[in-house]
């Protein structure tokens, strides 16, 4: 061996260029690997869209169904509800107008749905993932006022106005979610696909 | 940038302080002088090593998605293929890497026979690479049993049963290997278990104490010479060089062209003709009804011909126990191939005729033999199959005589190139 | 018990041998499939629901993957290929009940999910090309590749019915009957090319549901030895660089 004719810099940018590309090929190779943590086709499947039948559900109540393995709540307001809505302001909700809190576009509003009438929700607690209880009743005890019906979680005492808003001084930080969702008719809502998406 | 490295040599240095990272670093890479002459025939070890790599990291992947029940282990092994995102890619590597790990040793034991590696001061190192071997044929096997497909199942039923040919226990012996009458969901959770946990556990073990006792002696090279015996002044191997960086460098070569051929078999040919994803094996298993043609999969089939070949009774016992007898001769055999070399020399190299001759036919003899294994015998196979078990045992048996008698060359002081 | 079973394998291996080394029926028929022709396989799987779907099911095939591999859109899909179920991500499974199925034709239809992978192309083309007529048997066909299948001629009316033409030869001493050739007894809507052109297709796509990841894999394999070899180059030429240094 000898030491006299090493071309140094050569060498330091062949590691190099190895070094890059065998990179390259390293993140490629772990591209496989970390997408099939995603949800699988069947995980998709399950996950798919569903219908909700809204025909036979009264006004002031609730109807629960699971999609993507969570309880999914369409709630008929009646017009006293959504009339109780605009009471309630900055100085009860944490975030009345939705700014920071997860909806589709359609359903940023006061009422937080598509359709005043209905209220479409995740029925998941924004705090730590429990499924709060329906609360319709404007004469509940041991709730914060001022109340007007809505959402209360048994977990850590977060509520919930009747638009899923969450209340100040409560620990969860946003409102309830909304899943996209559309009406296929005046009965019948799918929850997992947008409005405007077509069928 | 100095300072980064400023920083990274102080974190090297604290760790060094506590661990061995230096020395270890030295002992296996930096410092570990091998033989300048390796030649392509001194790839398969790495390779293996990659390809048990390969293994362990696609094998904790599909576990994720497999399960290990009869009622859904073969429709569990579909969804990996399908609805699993790139779930078909790394069943595929697996199951590739199943028969590449055979593939490359087989050839690495063949380097090992080639220049004598197992030879004196090395008798250890073969030990525990034919321990690796022995758990490597049980890991496969085991895992060949998960698809649970047609062939899974008739395989490892027949496997099993050969335990049966062992008197008095062996009846016992196979429903205590099954956990039940037949080849059922029971066996199929127990191998499950040793196939993911038990076996890798012991491969890793045995591949540590393999390298661990390579590297305390130090590599053997084509010419068969000792390098340690010719010292510089500075006390290193004339003849040596340091593995890093010139074999991590040479290496990393090889390994990119395994890579492609390993990419090419992936993508190309996962089924390889029917020879490392069988036809059969797309059936789910059904215990009422064995497929019409079963045979292992390419790597036990030079044992399974020499199972298949004894078809005489003799010394009390019958011809079926007696196969099986052979069979698991055949396999420990190698074993002894340090005590049973007497010839003066390592390397194919420096030996005379005789010997080259006798280990081509016996090569010849090992892939006739896994040749036939593939294949329904017939009056002329098991003829053939029976000659060959014959010349397989007779390479072994009387090694001690034809490894003195072949007239070696003289070796020379230090490595040719 | 271990006797019995070895007794199996080697009856097994026997019967293979002789199946292997004679007459074990008339040639098969080359399928010759494309996965790359996509209207071969949207015709395919259009046959495939239309035809086959009633007694066999795919159960490990999605409607809303072939509808997304073979460029099928959604509401197409689900308005004229989707007969056992309304949700594109279901499996193509079959109303019938195994139990049903088994008292129907003796035996339970298999799924043909990966039938492609375990018969392999040239089987189905045969298979689907080897119907005549028997009145021996309680379809009234029988199958040249296939003999005593339980399977009705179900893509007669496309066929139509052929009769098949036996001629009485001696082989090793022995009388056997050898096929000829098949003669058409009644048309059915396609002629003989068009039919083998749709048998065709339906086997491509039983291909494509055998391994939907085919359709990808051969690309991918070109790009990533390309990689490789990129990788080698420069990996060599390192190793090269190094090894200047040994002598």
């Amino acid at each position: 061996m000898s030491d006299d004719a090493v071309d140094t810099r050569r060498r330091r940018f062949l590691t190099g260029t190895t070094v890059v590309i065998g990179g390259i090929g390293a993140a490629f190779a772990a591209v496989p690997f970390v997408s099939s943590f995603q949800p699988s086709a069947k995980a998709k499947a399950i996950g798919a869209p569903v219908e909700v039948d809204v025909s036979k559900l009264e006004p002031g109540q609730r109807i629960i169904q699971k999609w993507r393995g969570k309880p999914v709540w369409v709630v008929r307001r009646t017009p006293e509800m959504i009339e109780d809505l605009k009471s309630l302001d900055g100085g009860a909700l944490r975030d009345p107008e939705s700014a920071e809190s997860v909806q589709p576009e359609y359903a940023k509003n006061a009422w937080r749905s598509d359709k005043p009438e209905f209220l479409v929700l995740v029925g998941v607690c924004t705090h730590l993932g429990c499924s709060p209880s329906f609360v319709p009743e404007l004469s509940a005890a041991g709730v914060k006022q001022p109340w007007k019906g809505g959402f209360f979680c048994p977990c850590h005492g977060s509520q919930f106005d009747l638009a899923g808003r969450v209340y100040s001084g409560v620990p969860a930080p946003t409102n309830m979610d909304v899943p996209p969702y559309r009406f296929v008719n005046d009965t019948k809502i799918v929850v997992g696909e947008d409005k405007g998406d077509a069928a | 940038m100095n300072a980064i490295v400023r920083q990274l040599t102080g974190l090297r240095d604290w760790v060094d302080d506590r661990f061995p990272l230096m020395s270890l670093w030295n002992d296996h890479m930096g410092q570990y002088y091998a033989p300048k002459n390796f030649n392509f025939w001194y790839y398969f070890g790495v390779f293996s090593l990659v390809t048990f790599v390969i293994q362990i990291l696609t094998g904790i992947w599909l576990v994720m998605n497999y399960k290990p029940d009869g009622a859904t282990a073969f429709a569990s092994v579909e969804y990996i293929m399908r609805d699993v995102e790139w779930g078909w890619l790394i069943r595929y590597m697996h199951s590739t890497g199943a028969s590449a790990f055979f593939i490359v040793i087989y050839l690495h034991m063949f380097r090992g026979m080639l220049y004598g590696s197992y030879k004196q001061p090395r008798e250890l190192i073969w030990i525990l690479g034919m321990l690796l071997y022995l758990s490597l044929m049980a890991e496969a096997f085991m895992g060949y049993l998960l698809p649970w497909g047609q062939m899974s199942f008739w395989g490892a039923q027949v496997i099993i049963s050969l335990f049966g040919a062992i008197p008095m226990i062996g009846e016992t012996l196979t429903e205590w290997i099954r956990g039940d009458y037949v080849v059922s969901d029971i066996t199929l959770n127990r191998f499950f278990s040793l196939h993911v946990i038990a076996l890798p556990f012991a491969i890793a073990g045995l591949v540590l104490l393999h390298i661990i006792a390579l590297h305390e002696v130090g590599s053997n090279n084509p010419d068969g010479v000792e390098i340690k015996k010719t010292k510089g002044a500075d006390g290193k191997p004339l003849d040596g060089i340091p593995f890093h960086p010139y074999y991590s460098v040479k290496d990393f070569a090889g390994i990119i062209v395994f890579l492609m051929l390993f990419s090419a078999v992936v993508f190309f040919a996962p089924e390889m003709g029917g020879y490392f994803l069988e036809a059969n094996n797309f059936i789910p298993a059904n215990p009422m009804q064995t497929p019409l043609h079963i045979a292992p999969v390419w790597y036990f089939t030079p044992y399974y011909s020499i199972l298949r070949a004894n078809t005489i009774n003799f010394f009390f016992i019958d011809a079926k126990l007696w196969g099986v007898i052979f069979m698991g001769l055949g396999v420990m055999a190698f074993f002894f191939l340090p005590w049973l070399d007497r010839s003066p020399v390592k390397s194919i190299r420096y030996r005379g005729g005789l010997y080259k001759t006798i280990l081509g036919i016996f090569v010849v003899c090992f892939l006739i033999l896994g040749y036939l294994g593939l294949l329904p015998p017939t009056e002329g196979r098991t003829l053939v199959a029976q000659i060959c078990t014959v010349i397989y045992f007779l390479f072994f048996l009387l090694m001690p005589i034809y490894t003195k008698l072949d007239k070696t060359k003289p070796v020379p002081d230090r490595v040719t190139t | 018990m271990r006797t019995l079973l070895i007794a199996i394998l080697l009856c097994c291996v026997s019967v293979a041998a002789n199946a292997e080394s004679g007459h074990g029926g008339p040639k098969m028929l080359n399928a010759n499939v494309d996965l790359g022709n996509t209207e071969s396989l949207q015709r395919g799987a259009k046959l495939f629901v239309n035809y086959c779907v009633s007694c066999h099911s795919a159960n490990y095939m999605r409607y809303g993957r072939v509808a997304a591999d073979l460029g099928i859109p959604e509401d197409v899909m689900k308005a004229n290929m989707m007969f056992t179920t309304d949700k594109i991500g279901e499996p193509m499974q079959i109303a019938m009940k195994p139990t049903d199925a088994e008292a129907w034709f003796g035996v339970t239809p298999p799924d043909l999910s990966v039938v492609a992978r375990s018969r392999g192309p040239d089987w189905l083309f045969s298979f689907l090309n080897g119907f005549y007529l028997d009145p021996a048997k309680p379809t009234g066909v029988n199958n040249i590749y296939f003999p005593s299948t339980a399977m009705p001629h179900v893509l007669a009316e496309l066929q139509g019915l052929n009769r098949a033409v036996f001629e009485t030869e001696t082989q090793h001493d022995v009388e056997v009957q050898v096929f000829k050739q098949f003669e058409s007894e009644r048309p059915g809507t396609l002629d003989d090319t068009a039919y083998r052109k749709a048998t065709r297709d339906l086997v491509n796509f039983l291909v494509y549901v055998g391994e939907p990841a085919k359709l990808v894999r051969y690309a991918l394999g070109v790009k990533v030895i390309a990689f490789l070899l990129v990788l080698w180059i420069v990996a060599y030429a390192l190793k090269r660089e190094y090894w200047k240094d040994v002598h």
